[in-house]
């Protein structure tokens, strides 16, 4: 005889185990819900318009129709024709009447530096103009019979582009599609990101070798005193960022209690004060202090897991203080230092407040450029660019990690 | 024959961790080199800070400890070369067992080729030669316990510390782990000092038990001895089963003595811990040396006794009397071809030996 369990053919048992737990799965779904509209609404679909941006731009091929048309058909390096003029003023009559040319001058002049003017200035006569305009435009500015003008028409013209990555990588796009290294005295970007680089990897190692120490205390000390201690830890986490900063700036400045000590002490002239701040120098200190709880946290929790008795073992076994330690708990930590340093590492890779504040020139970080093209050279496609340039970074140091250390491996707490 | 100097001795030691309260009073104890030594106690007795003074975790406070004559106080633990297994095992997860077991060999810097003999070796003896490459979460508890066993022996110490090690097993396996704990010391001849709550565990497998209680040995004995001769209240209560009875000693001739119960009854005993006439005492008799329907005359001590439970456990029926005033006298009523048939409700005759009821102190 066959039990009934027998004769459940698989599909059927697959069914009803899927119609058991789709209730539950609803039910998760459910809860998650607000949470995913929320984060959809405010966070992703802003951030992928925003990323989106750096490979699309319609500003020039939406304002100027007829020319992008043209221009599309044009080799980019015979002579401009009639017809390409002529598509040029009509479109520019139109601009004019929109008051859209700005835009259209401010777009071409980010290819062809210096030909802003030559939009506007045109652009006030342009209806005024009779054909042949191949003739009459150079009449009225002579800068348009520079086919580099053209060229960067052309490339202006294209919607989707791989001119802004380009940029943010200190490379060039040129009219026929081909991509060439910026003017050395123009190659900034690449500068901007390994100093960023080399700030969170100095930040990390920093924050490493401070909160190492502390977390060891923090987990060895009987429960009392370190939790006395961990409040230590979490009081500046709970404090501003903005008033933290500025108390660094209050202690670093050329006037500020650093230097008046190292004066009082006789360490530095009066009139020699170190410069501790508004360079580099004061970016690290500044971001060391502020990042050291997210190494310390992860490291704690990790360590707070590890029982005294390994390391007595390790001794009763014959292992020095030295070896027990580094032989045996410090293996036990990697976990804690790799959460703690990837947590770190990616905060400040990204970090704006505290370079913009204390990082003067040669302090400042990525961030602080993609901010100043958002809000001062409104050359957004280029800050989404810069911005996605930075994320490929971070995601690839992810995966680095994740193929050396292990995902798995790490703890947050 | 001169005697055998003791491996390790513990002179007038005192512990204390805040300086208010003292875990361990002065102890006193000499372990023998090759035996299996005990410390059995219950939480809090101070068993456990004497192994980790002995370890070099904890400093004694007061007093010194001797290992091979030779005092320890100062010797950092990696010096003191004494094997320990810890109570979880502490095996190092990051390793596998054979670098477990390689790294006590290693920091004494021997060669490659002797630590792989050596490992294969210890591996061999808890019969895990299989094993070497695997990482300890992958080991079952009981193989755990091996290993942490092998890596203690590994190295060849002279005496090997062992701090609750089979609390986290079940209990068969927990069985079978002392007597494989019991065989290995037997072919290695090595000193064990073994801490323990379970006092059956002490049993097994020990050649003396002390036996702690309030930072105090209370008696320091083979475990038939411990048993059979406790040699006060506590001991006889903490080791095995055990029936008081309370009174006041009534008369003492020498080794004997008549101890009378609230009630008035006259309980013929051996006077352990007694000296004069009008002291308190407690009685100590073991279940098992209770006789039920002894032939009158037969035994000095016997008394009526109301069954009050019947527990059926196989080999033996433990059985709650109402005897003397307290209602939690326990006898044993072996499972044999002749045994008493009792029934609950029945009122009966006990009794018992003057040499199994002893008269301790109050």
């Amino acid at each position: 005889m066959t039990s009934t369990a027998d004769v459940i053919d698989d599909k059927l048992l697959q069914k009803r185990l899927d119609k058991a737990m789709f209730n539950r799965r609803l039910r998760a779904f459910l809860l998650v819900l607000p949470i995913l509209l929320f984060l959809l609404v405010v966070f992703i679909i802003p951030i992928a318009y925003f990323l989106f941006q750096g490979i699309y731009d319609k500003t020039f091929s939406s304002i100027m129709p007829q020319t992008t048309e043209v221009l599309s058909e044009w080799d980019g390096t015979s002579e401009p024709t009639e017809e390409m003029f002529a598509a040029l003023a009509a479109d520019m009559v139109l601009a004019r009447e929109n008051k859209t040319i700005g835009k259209v001058a401010t777009r071409v002049n980010r290819d062809k530096p210096g030909s802003r003017s030559l939009f506007t200035s045109t652009a006030r006569k342009v209806s005024k103009l009779e054909a042949p305009f191949k003739e009459s435009l150079p009449d009225v500015k002579d800068k348009w019979n520079d086919i580099e003008v053209w060229q960067a028409m052309k490339t202006a013209s294209r919607k989707f582009t791989p001119g802004y990555y380009a940029a943010a990588l200190d490379l060039k796009l040129e009219s026929d599609g081909s991509i060439v290294r910026q003017d050395e005295k123009r190659r900034i970007h690449m500068i901007l990101m390994k100093r960023t680089l080399q700030i969170s990897f100095l930040v990390t190692v920093f924050c490493l070798m401070l909160g190492y120490p502390i977390a060891y205390l923090l987990a060895t000390l009987p429960a009392k005193t370190s939790n006395l201690l961990l409040i230590l830890v979490l009081l500046p986490f709970w404090t501003s960022i903005l008033v933290r900063t500025t108390a660094w700036i209050a202690m670093l400045q050329a006037q500020g209690v650093v230097n008046d000590l190292l004066v009082f002490f006789g360490i530095t002239a009066d009139d020699a004060r170190f410069s501790l701040i508004y360079n580099k120098l004061g970016t690290l200190i500044a971001m060391t202090h502020i990042l050291l709880p997210f190494m310390i946290l992860p490291l704690y929790s990790v360590m707070k897991g590890i029982p005294p008795s390994y390391v007595r073992a390790a001794k009763s076994l014959g292992a020095t203080n030295w070896t027990a330690f580094w032989r045996i708990y410090a293996p036990q930590t990697i976990p804690g230092v790799g959460a703690g340093a990837i947590l770190v590492f990616i905060v400040a890779i990204g970090y704006y407040i505290t370079p913009a504040l204390v990082g003067g020139q040669e302090g400042t970080m990525i961030s602080n450029t993609i901010d100043g093209h958002m809000r001062q050279s409104l050359n957004w496609n280029l800050a989404a660019a810069l911005a996605g340039v930075l994320m490929i970074v971070v995601l690839s140091l992810y995966w680095l990690y994740d193929r050396i250390v292990g995902i798995d491996n790490m703890k947050l707490g | 024959m001169p005697a055998p100097k003791p491996l390790v001795q513990f002179k007038n030691v005192q512990k204390s961790y805040d300086g208010k309260i003292l875990v361990v009073k002065d102890l006193n104890l000499d372990v023998e080199t090759g035996e299996f030594l005990t410390m059995l106690g219950p939480s809090g007795s101070g068993k456990t800070t004497c192994l980790m003074m002995l370890a070099g975790f904890e400093p004694a406070t007061h007093g010194e400890i001797y290992l091979n004559e030779r005092p320890i106080n100062n010797v950092p633990p990696h010096k003191r070369g004494i094997g320990m297994v810890f109570q979880n095992y502490a095996l190092f997860p990051h390793m596998t067992v054979a670098e477990n077991l390689a790294f006590p060999l290693e920091v004494r810097k021997m060669s490659k080729s002797e630590r792989e003999q050596r490992v294969k070796r210890a591996l061999d003896m808890v019969q895990l030669g299989e094993f070497g490459n695997r990482r300890p979460a992958q080991l079952s508890g009981g193989q755990q316990q091996r290993v942490a066993v092998a890596r203690a022996l590994v190295f060849d110490p002279d005496l090997v510390l062992m701090d609750e090690p089979l609390g986290a097993l079940d209990k068969n396996l927990r069985e079978q782990m002392q007597y494989e704990i019991k065989h290995i010391h037997e072919n290695l001849g090595v000193t064990v000092v073994y801490v323990t709550h379970d006092q059956s565990e002490a049993l097994t497998m020990s050649n003396r038990i002390a036996v702690f209680n309030d930072g105090v040995i209370q008696q320091l004995a083979p475990p038939d001895a411990l048993y059979e001769r406790p040699e006060n209240a506590f001991v006889a209560q903490f080791i095995g089963e055990n029936n008081k009875l309370r009174g006041k000693v009534a008369d003492i001739d020498g080794d004997f003595c008549v101890v009378q119960t609230a009630e008035g009854a006259a309980v013929y005993a051996m006077a352990v811990n007694v000296s004069q006439r009008g002291e308190k005492s407690t009685l100590s008799l073991r279940p098992e040396r209770v006789v039920v329907n002894p032939e009158p005359g037969s035994v000095p001590n016997i008394f009526d006794a109301e069954v009050l439970e019947l527990i059926y456990l196989g080999d033996h029926i433990r059985t709650r009397v109402a005897l003397l005033g307290r209602d939690d006298f326990i006898i044993k009523v072996p499972n044999s071809a002749d045994h008493a048939f009792l029934a609950e409700g029945e009122v009966v005759s006990v009794g018992w030996l003057q040499q199994d009821c002893r008269a301790l102190d109050a």
